[in-house]
């Protein structure tokens, strides 16, 4: 009964919004790993985006309502750490939404270096990575905090429009 | 027996992880600026997340029905395994930048060699921990090297703050029975061998700070052994008010 309708489930958590980030839905950012039928039920695999997230348990519970409003009474959700969540999984039409919305989206994760290259960091004086303002596309920007409203983003200020930005960091 | 010291072993990674958020906690709201209160929370809160993770797990070895709350709430400081380095005060900040510092690069090392751990929930929670600790090394690097080359007053007590901390650093590398008995069946890295890279990067960061790195290697030891120093018992005083108080509260 449930099987021809997974469609609709898929449509129905596409329309949850990420609480913190509205412009994107948990499935724009990679949240949901995967649905599948355990029986009557409906198992959601869900990641969590970082391990302290406070949203985590928020999220879950508006899956379970949206759900349910689209005729899903019967479901879970049930957390995998791995693979850890990666910004990759973002979207490219939701890496454009975040940018409208004024957040810089996220590089790509992959950085390859396995120990801290000290002589790479102090972005406070030598900005490494080119991060382009969402608001005027100026690529004379720098860092002014590494930890942001929340703490997948970092803190940015662009040097030509002068406006603070939200740089959503690769992870 | 095993279980008993791989139940040893969790609460050790999950207690250090627990103990340092409520203390970097308590700088919510008084941070020197504003964007540095906001990343102090957000590195304790993702530290908390993963004492949850780690906690969570020791509780399911035990099998003895205790989860995260009965483990974090619900235990004396002489049952607490986290290294003594985490419950040391906030002090200064340059005292709160040198603890982390130090911690965070023993920190990035520790999880990157259990990724690779025979216990595929080490495992994975290390690679879920890894990626947000990655940034707390940076910005923990970032203020020993600003706060160090920066002005007279900053650098005298960034260089008193490190050499205060720095007997608490060789705890994370002393290996006893339990640490043994992890590295022997593949679930966690020697402890030694983290040794020496903790030492270059931390190194490599205190020349960059202008500052002298300490020579004496005299290590405090004990609170992986549920030896602790005075200050645990004031900060879980004041964690554990709640379900102390009210047992079984719950929002």
């Amino acid at each position: 009964m449930i099987a021809p309708r997974l469609a609709d489930a898929w449509s129905a958590l596409a329309s949850v919004p990420d609480p913190e980030i509205p412009v994107v839905s948990i499935v724009d950012l990679g949240i949901v790993r995967a649905l599948a039928r355990d029986g009557d039920t409906l198992a959601v695999t869900v990641t969590p985006t970082y391990s302290g997230c406070p949203a985590t348990e928020l999220i879950a519970a508006s899956i379970l309502e949206a759900l349910a409003r689209a005729g899903f009474p019967d479901a879970r959700v049930d957390i995998a750490l791995s693979p850890p969540w990666s910004t990759d999984w973002i979207a490219d039409d939701a890496k454009k939404r975040l940018r409208d919305f004024g957040i810089a989206p996220p590089g790509s994760a992959i950085r390859g270096t396995a120990i801290v290259d000290v002589r790479g960091l102090s972005p406070l004086r030598r900005a490494s990575t080119v991060v382009p303002c969402p608001r005027c596309g100026s690529q004379r920007t720098q860092v002014t905090a590494q930890f942001g409203s929340t703490a997948c983003k970092a803190l940015y200020r662009c040097d030509d429009c002068l406006e603070p930005f939200d740089y959503f960091k690769p992870h | 027996m095993a279980d008993t010291q791989r139940f040893e072993f969790l609460l050790r990674l999950g207690d250090s992880d627990l103990v340092l958020a409520q203390r970097l906690g308590e700088w919510v709201g008084k941070g020197p600026i504003l964007e540095e209160d906001i990343a102090l929370a957000n590195v304790g809160l993702d530290l908390l997340g993963q004492a949850r993770m780690w906690l969570t797990y020791a509780g399911e070895v035990e099998g003895a029905g205790r989860d995260e709350d009965a483990l974090a709430f619900r235990r004396d400081a002489h049952q607490f395994r986290n290294a003594l380095l985490c419950e040391q005060p906030n002090g200064n900040y340059a005292d709160t930048t040198a603890r982390q510092f130090l911690f965070d690069h023993w920190h990035v090392l520790m999880l990157r060699a259990l990724e690779r751990s025979s216990d595929a929930r080490v495992a994975e929670i290390a690679a879920k921990a890894a990626k947000e600790v990655r940034y707390h090394v940076e910005r923990s690097t970032d203020w020993v090297i600003r706060l160090g080359d920066g002005t007279q007053v900053s650098h005298l007590r960034m260089q008193a703050a490190i050499d205060a901390l720095w007997p608490y650093a060789g705890e994370l590398f002393a290996a006893d029975a339990v640490d043994e008995a992890m590295a022997r069946e593949g679930v966690a890295p020697d402890l030694a061998s983290l040794s020496g890279p903790w030492r270059a990067a931390v190194s490599e960061a205190l020349v960059e700070a202008t500052l002298a790195v300490p020579v004496d290697d005299w290590a405090h030891r004990g609170g992986r052994q549920g030896r602790h120093s005075e200050h645990l018992g004031h900060l879980l005083t004041e964690m554990q008010f709640l379900q102390r108080a009210y047992p079984d509260a719950r929002w």
